[in-house]
C-alpha cells in the first residue's frame, strides 16, 4: 500500500520530473511534506504564476515537460495565466494543484475554487482525483496527455484526503486512453502529393512554426530547404529552427515580420506550413493571404486545419515523422529566378531604425546584446515593442534559443521563464529582454535566481511607456496617450496625475536589483550601453541592466490589423 | 442550416461540461442536446443540435474530436440517420373541448398520458417537424406547459 503522495511522488519521478517550481498552502502540505526528502530539486517561488511561467521557460529550453505544484483556492487561480499562456502556445506542463477535502467540495470550504471548472478553457486536460485509486493512472495520463500530440497544458487537481489515502493500485508502465489517439504519421498518399507539389512550384516558401521546435525537427526543416532551395520564414515562434544567417532565410512573417518574408508569401505559389497555424497576426487579411499560392498544411492537429486559411493539401502528423517522409521524395533544385527575386527583397528591405548617434535607440541594444553573446544566448522576451525588436534585430540559429508568449501575450512571462529556462540549460547565456512595463510584473521572481545563483541577465528597454500600446495610440488613435505612460510627465488627464517634470522614473529598476540582490546597472547613453552589457554578462550571477532607451521609437514594419500583408507601414512619416 | 452531431464520450463526472463549454467558449449555439448512457455504462452519448454552416460545424467537430475524453464525433447531418424527440404537453382541456383533443392526439399518433380536471398531458414521439406541428395544432386549445427532451438520433449505416 501507498499513500496518494507516495503514488504522487513516484509518479513524478516515472514521468522524469527533474524540478518542480511551486508554492505551498494548507491543502498541499502533505505534498510539501513528501517532496521534503524526494530527489528532486523544488524552485520555491513568490507567485504562483511565477512559478507556471518558470515551468513553461524551462520546457520550451529543454523540450521537457515543465512541472509546478500550487495549493487550492488562490494558489490555483494565480496559476491560470501561466497555464493559459502554455496553452495558448502548445507547451507540455503538468500543474499539480491541492483541493480541499473531497467531502467538503461544494461547500464553499476555505481556500475552495472549481479549479476544474476555472482551468478547463486554458488546458488541454484536468482532473479531479475524487479516489486515490486512480491517482497513480492519472499521473502516468497527465504526463503523457501534456508530451503528446499538440502539447499542453494538463493540471491535476488532488484533493487533500486523496493527499492522504492509501492505496494497492501500481503506477502504470505504460498509458492507454482509448479517447486519445493522436496521429503522428502523415498519411502516405498526403505526403506524396505535398512532394509532386514541391517539385513542380517555381515559387515555394516554408511558412515554419512553433511545431517544428516541438517536434525537434530543426534539422529536417533546414534539410528540405537546402535540398529543394525552399526559401523559409518563420512565425514569432518557428524562431530558430531555421539559421537566420543562412542565405534561404527570409527572418519572421506578419504583422511586424520582415518586408521580404511579407513579400515572398504574398507572390509565393506554394506554401507550405510546417507547423505553424495561419495566426490573425501572420496573415492579416485572410482573403488577401498568399493569393497565388496552393496551400499546403502540416501540423498535428487536425483542427488546425482550414481553421483560417483554407487548405489544398493537408498532411496531418507530427512534423519530424512527415519530413522524414518527405524528404528522398523532393527534388534537388536551384529555383535560380525565385531566389535571385528574393535576395532583392532582402537587399533593398532590411530591418532599419534611427542611426542618429545621440540617441540610445532600442534595436541598437539588441544588436549588441547579439554581438555579445555571438548568437548564442537563449533569448527570452516579455511582451510589447522589445519583444518584436528581439525578434527582428537578433539572429537566431538554433531552436530552443528565442522563449515568447506568443499567443496570449502575456507581460510578467519573460522573467520567470527565462529562470526557467536558465535552470534548464545552466550552461547557455540566459537574457530576459523585458520593457518596463512587464519588467513590474513579476519581478519579485528575480530574488530565486540570486538564491539559486542562476545567473540570468535582464535588459530593460525603459521607454517610459506601455511602447506597444502607445504605438498604436500614435498611429490610430491620433497621439492621445490614454494610460499607457509609465513615468511622471505626460500622463494622460484622464489619470488626474500632475505634470510633475523632473520627478524620477518610479520604481529605481537599479535600486529594485540590488534590493533583490541582483547586480543592477543602468545605461543612459548609446556609449554606455556595450560597457554596461559587458558587466553583467561577465557578472557570475543574476543582473538588471535598464536601458533609458527613445521613449517614442517605433516597431516596423507594421502591417494595421486586418491590412492585407503587402500594405505594411515602414515609417511615421 | 442545423446540424445534429453525434458525440460517444466517456461516461466520466465533467464530460459533459467539457463538451458544452467548449461550444459555448468558442461562441456556437447549441439548439437542443441530450445526454445518457450507451449500452456500454463507460460510455454515454450526447446528441446536440447546432446551428451553423458547413465550415463552422467541420472546426466544431474536430474540436470536439481533441477533447480526451470524447471517442468519437459524428455530424450526422453529413449522412442518413434517423431523429427523434420526445415532448409531453401539457394542454387545457374541460368537457368541452376533450373529444377533440382526443381525436387530434389520436390523428397526430400522440398518446394522452395522464387526464385531469382541467388539463390533460399527452406525449407526441416524432421528428422535430412532426413534433414542432402537433404542438402548432394543439396550440388553439391552450398549451399549459411544454417539455421537449431534444433531438437523440442515431445513423442508418449498418454495423
Ligand atoms: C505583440 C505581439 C505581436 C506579434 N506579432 C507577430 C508577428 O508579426 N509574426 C508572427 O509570426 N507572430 C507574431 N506574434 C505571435 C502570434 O500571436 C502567434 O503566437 C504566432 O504567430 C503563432 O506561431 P505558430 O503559427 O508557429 O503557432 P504555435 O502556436 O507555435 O502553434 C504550433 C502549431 O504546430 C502544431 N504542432 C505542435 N506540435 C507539432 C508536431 N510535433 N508536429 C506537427 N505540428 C505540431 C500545433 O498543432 C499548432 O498548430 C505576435 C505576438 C505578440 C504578443
Ligand atoms: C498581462 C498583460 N496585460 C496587458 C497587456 C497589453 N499590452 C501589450 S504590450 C503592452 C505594453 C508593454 O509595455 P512594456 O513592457 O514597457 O514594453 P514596450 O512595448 O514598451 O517595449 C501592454 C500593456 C498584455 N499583453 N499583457
Ligand atoms: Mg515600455
Amino acid at each position: 500500500m501507498r499513500t496518494g503522495v507516495e503514488c504522487l511522488m513516484d509518479g513524478l519521478k516515472k514521468a522524469g520530473v527533474q524540478i518542480i517550481f511551486g508554492l505551498p498552502g494548507g491543502s498541499v502540505l502533505d505534498i510539501f511534506n513528501g517532496l521534503y526528502n524526494a530527489a528532486f530539486e523544488f524552485v520555491l517561488a513568490r507567485h504562483e504564476q511565477g512559478a507556471t511561467h518558470m515551468a513553461d521557460g524551462y520546457a520550451r529550453a529543454t523540450g521537457r515537460v515543465g512541472c509546478c505544484l500550487v495549493t487550492s483556492g488562490p494558489g490555483a487561480t494565480n496559476a491560470v495565466t501561466g497555464l493559459g499562456t502554455a496553452y495558448m502556445d502548445s507547451i507540455p506542463l503538468v500543474c499539480i494543484s491541492g483541493q480541499v477535502p473531497t467531502h467538503m467540495i461544494g461547500n464553499d470550504a476555505f481556500q475552495e475554487a472549481d479549479t476544474t471548472g476555472i482551468t478547463r478553457p486554458v488546458t488541454k486536460h484536468n482532473y479531479l482525483v475524487r479516489n486515490v485509486d486512480d491517482l497513480p493512472r492519472i499521473i502516468a495520463e497527465a504526463f503523457y496527455i501534456a508530451s503528446t500530440g499538440k502539447p499542453g497544458p494538463v493540471l491535476v487537481d488532488i484533493p487533500k484526503d486523496v493527499q492522504r489515502g492509501s492505496t494497492a493500485a501500481p503506477s502504470p508502465n505504460e498509458v492507454k486512453i482509448r479517447s486519445y489517439n493522436p496521429t503522428t504519421e502523415g498519411h502516405p498518399r498526403q505526403i506524396e502529393k505535398l512532394a509532386e507539389a514541391i517539385n513542380k512550384a517555381k515559387k515555394p516558401l516554408l511558412y515554419v512554426g512553433g511545431g517544428a521546435i516541438a517536434a525537434n525537427a530543426a534539422a529536417e526543416v533546414t534539410q528540405l530547404a537546402r535540398k529543394a532551395k525552399i526559401p523559409v520564414t518563420t512565425t514569432l515562434l518557428g524562431l530558430g529552427a531555421f539559421p537566420e544567417t543562412d542565405a534561404l532565410a527570409l527572418r519572421m512573417l506578419g504583422m511586424h515580420g520582415s518586408v521580404t518574408a511579407n513579400y515572398a508569401t504574398h507572390h509565393c505559389d506554394l506554401l507550405v506550413s510546417v507547423g505553424a497555424r495561419f495566426d490573425d497576426r501572420v496573415t492579416g487579411k485572410i482573403a488577401e493571404f498568399a493569393p497565388h499560392a496552393k496551400i499546403a498544411h502540416i501540423d498535428i492537429d487536425p483542427s488546425a486545419i482550414s481553421k483560417s486559411v483554407p487548405v489544398d493539401i493537408p498532411v496531418v502528423g507530427d512534423v519530424k515523422q512527415v519530413l522524414k517522409v518527405l524528404l528522398p521524395l523532393v527534388e534537388s533544385k536551384e529555383r535560380a529566378e525565385w531566389l535571385a527575386q528574393i535576395q532583392e527583397w532582402k537587399q533593398k528591405h532590411p530591418f532599419v531604425y534611427d542611426q542618429d548617434e545621440s540617441k540610445l535607440m532600442p534595436q541598437y541594444v539588441i544588436e549588441q546584446i547579439y554581438a555579445l553573446t555571438k548568437g548564442d544566448a537563449i533569448i527570452v522576451t516579455e511582451v510589447g515593442q522589445h519583444q518584436m525588436w528581439s525578434a527582428q534585430y537578433y539572429k537566431y540559429t538554433k531552436p530552443r534559443t528565442f522563449i515568447s508568449s506568443g499567443g496570449l501575450g502575456t507581460m510578467g512571462f519573460g522573467l520567470p521563464a527565462a529562470i526557467g529556462a536558465q535552470f534548464g540549460r545552466p550552461d547557455k547565456i540566459v537574457v530576459d529582454i523585458s520593457g518596463d512595463g512587464s519588467a513590474q510584473m513579476n519581478f519579485q521572481e528575480l530574488v530565486v535566481a540570486v538564491e539559486h545563483k542562476v545567473p540570468i541577465k535582464v535588459v530593460i528597454l525603459n521607454n517610459g511607456y506601455l511602447g506597444m500600446v502607445r504605438q498604436w495610440q500614435e498611429m490610430f488613435y491620433k497621439r492621445q496617450y490614454s494610460a499607457t505612460c509609465l513615468g511622471q510627465t505626460a500622463r494622460g488627464k484622464n489619470e488626474k496625475i500632475k505634470d510633475r517634470p523632473g520627478t524620477p522614473y518610479l520604481p529605481d529598476f537599479v535600486k529594485l536589483a540590488e534590493a533583490h540582490g541582483a547586480l543592477g546597472l543602468r545605461a543612459k547613453t548609446r556609449a554606455a550601453v556595450v560597457p554596461m552589457l559587458a558587466k553583467a554578462f561577465e557578472a557570475d550571477g543574476p543582473a538588471v541592466v535598464e536601458c533609458l532607451v527613445e521613449p517614442e521609437a517605433n516597431v516596423f514594419p507594421m502591417v494595421p490589423a486586418g491590412a492585407s500583408l503587402t500594405e505594411m507601414i515602414q515609417s511615421m512619416a | 442550416m442545423k446540424h445534429v452531431i453525434s458525440i460517444m464520450v466517456e461516461n466520466r463526472p465533467g464530460v459533459l461540461a467539457r463538451v458544452i463549454g467548449l461550444i459555448s467558449g468558442r461562441g456556437y449555439n447549441i439548439d437542443s442536446l441530450n445526454v445518457a448512457p450507451t449500452q456500454d455504462v463507460t460510455t454515454s452519448r450526447i446528441t446536440m443540435t447546432v446551428p451553423g454552416d458547413d465550415r463552422v460545424l467541420e472546426q466544431v467537430t474536430k474540436q470536439l474530436n481533441k477533447l480526451v475524453d470524447v471517442i468519437k464525433v459524428f455530424d450526422l447531418t453529413e449522412r442518413k440517420y434517423i431523429d427523434r424527440e420526445l415532448a409531453l404537453v401539457k394542454v387545457f382541456s374541460s368537457t368541452k373541448n376533450r373529444s377533440a383533443v382526443i381525436e387530434l392526439a389520436a390523428l397526430c399518433r400522440a398518446e394522452i398520458v395522464a387526464v385531469q380536471n382541467k388539463a390533460m398531458i399527452i406525449q407526441m414521439v416524432g421528428a422535430t417537424d412532426a413534433v414542432d406541428n402537433f404542438l402548432e395544432l394543439i396550440k388553439p386549445h391552450g398549451i399549459v406547459d411544454v417539455s421537449r427532451t431534444g433531438v437523440i438520433a442515431m445513423g442508418k449505416a449498418e454495423g
